[in-house]
């Protein structure tokens, strides 16, 4: 079921792979593939851990069980200097933008191109006008972080993080706090990514409708297990209970929207301690 | 039995963080040599490690080396040793108080910025953003700083010391009545380059060296909430002193213990 295309299609494979956080199980023994040039989507409810795997891609955080293997390299066997080697090649989006706050907007974009090139400036200079024109912030090169937007935020970081040319973006939430206008632009925009340059991508998010626009292949995470995989028009057209709840939005159904508590009758009239 | 289980997990936990701090430490160290290749990463942190704590440094200097000359006049001439005052204020300065002071200073000024600075990259989640960036925020963020106040520290207690003495001159000079030649000659003739300046100078890179450690370990170690934040920088200050008080008195017994 999830050997979908051969090992070669992959730029990222997670083999059998099981994360705990502390005595809770984010992840049981699960198995996805992300195919080259194609948009790959992570969908489920918030607390599913959505981001910790796009940092287990990463090799930021370390499984208990299983392997990660990005573009044919298993990322926690490698050696520091290999597996930074190796982020070169790929480009991360992160839910806050995480800009450098005492850079203004093109410095933080000419970041990554000035610590891993010797490119000269002015060369510097063209690029990073290049990529802010792509997200429709080359007007606030000068900014600082703390004067934007989160979503405008987020768009620098974008830019970022198309900077080096990467092979592969793992986006983390892109589509949270932007309009309808910046939206439609940024949906367009990792699309065209993807289809030009022959990116990778794979994007985290809860926003059903624009995700489901752009994804090529969706995997629905709830309770540490993959309870839905498919194209966009197989995950419509899916039967699971837990893929049909998240789709829909409907608050009964095996997630639960309370997080467990004692019965809430019990707990209003209990003394309990004072908060 | 609740307080011997507190005291071994809280003596875990200590030999936990001092591992860790270890660990930490050698990676800075590891960076140093590309943070030397480029001069202008420590230029930039030596500027707001040091530049920015000149002023507290300088007045409090001034007013510490008043005081020594006001009490040292007082003492020295029930005994009518008034003409030795350039000494006492001195030695006091480039042996103890500059140094100590100096250090406590930049922990509370310097070391708490940095904690604060690093704790908050870390919950902005800048830290990550470089790592996945692939570049080390170990090497590029905190061995500069490191450095810098490794650096600055030393600087910052000769101004201090410089400034005290000046301050002693002015109270003991200037308003005492005390001669100004003898002021300057006793403290010329008595105080010994190595022995009491160098000496100082060795102190006050040790309190520099651990001072920016604990800060910058405090930083990167903290709980990246607000309320971790503020809690790591508290540590930073509280653990900084008592960490210069401690080796300050080791250093003088081992500095001075002969004489």
């Amino acid at each position: 079921m999830n050997n979908r295309i051969s090992d070669q299609d992959n730029l990222v494979s997670v083999r059998d792979l099981t994360f705990s956080r502390g005595n809770k199980k984010i992840f049981d023994d699960i198995s996805l593939d992300f195919q080259r040039g194609k948009v790959t989507a992570i969908m489920g409810p918030s607390g599913t851990g959505k981001t910790t795997m796009l940092k287990l891609i990463g090799g930021q955080l370390f499984p208990d069980k299983g392997t990660v293997f990005v573009d044919g390299q298993n990322v926690h066997k490698l050696r520091r200097a290999d597996l930074y080697t190796l982020r070169k090649r790929l480009g991360m989006l992160f839910q806050s933008g995480a800009l450098l706050t005492d850079m203004s907007v093109f410095d933080n974009v000419a970041f990554p191109l000035r610590e891993h090139t010797q490119l000269p400036e002015s060369m510097i200079r063209t690029l990073v006008l290049m990529k802010l024109q792509a997200v429709g912030l080359r007007g606030a090169s000068q900014l600082m972080p703390n004067e934007l937007s989160g979503g405008m935020a987020r768009r620098v970081a974008l830019a970022r993080a198309i900077a080096l040319d990467p092979m592969m973006i793992m986006y983390d939430e892109p589509f949270t706090g932007q309009d309808p206008i910046s939206m439609g632009v940024l949906v367009h925009l990792i699309k065209s990514l993807n289809n030009i340059l022959g990116l990778t991508s794979i994007i985290v998010s809860h926003d059903v409708h624009d995700t489901m626009a752009i994804a090529d292949y969706i995997y629905v995470l709830s309770g540490g297990k993959i309870v839905g995989q498919g194209s966009p028009k197989e995950i419509q057209e899916s039967d699971s209970e837990w893929v049909q709840q998240f789709m829909t939005g409907a608050a009964d159904g095996p997630v639960h929207f309370h997080y467990p508590a004692k019965d809430y009758i019990d707990d209003l009239m209990s003394s309990g301690k004072r908060y | 039995m609740d307080f011997i289980e507190n005291l071994g997990s809280g003596t875990r936990a200590g030999f936990n963080k001092l591992g860790r701090g270890t660990h930490f430490l050698i990676q800075i160290f590891s960076g140093v040599i590309s943070v030397l290749l480029r001069p202008r990463l420590l230029l930039k942190q030596m500027y707001s490690v040091g530049v920015m704590s000149f002023l507290i440094i300088t007045i409090s200097g001034l007013f510490v080396g008043m005081v020594l000359g006001l009490q040292g006049y007082y003492t020295l001439s029930d005994f009518g040793a008034e003409e030795t005052l350039g000494v006492m204020v001195a030695a006091s300065l480039v042996r103890e108080l500059g140094p100590v002071v100096s250090a406590l200073l930049f922990a509370g000024r310097a070391g708490s910025a940095l904690t604060a600075e690093i704790g908050l990259m870390k919950a902005t989640e800048q830290l990550s953003g470089m790592e996945m960036m692939a570049i080390d925020p170990v090497k590029r963020i905190v061995t500069p700083r490191f450095l810098a106040g490794l650096i600055s520290m030393p600087l910052l207690a000769g101004l201090f010391s410089a400034v005290g003495i000046m301050g002693g001159q002015i109270v003991g000079c200037g308003l005492l009545g005390v001669d100004e030649g003898a002021y300057w000659a006793q403290m010329q003739s008595n105080i010994d380059f190595y022995d009491d300046i160098i000496n100082g100078v060795i102190k006050s890179i040790v309190f520099g060296f651990v001072t920016s450690w604990i800060a910058l370990f405090e930083g990167y170690d903290s709980i990246p909430t607000s309320e971790g934040v503020s809690r790591a920088t508290t540590r930073t200050v509280v653990n900084s002193a008592f960490t210069i008080l401690g080796l300050d008195f080791i250093l003088t017994a081992l500095m001075f213990g002969d004489h």
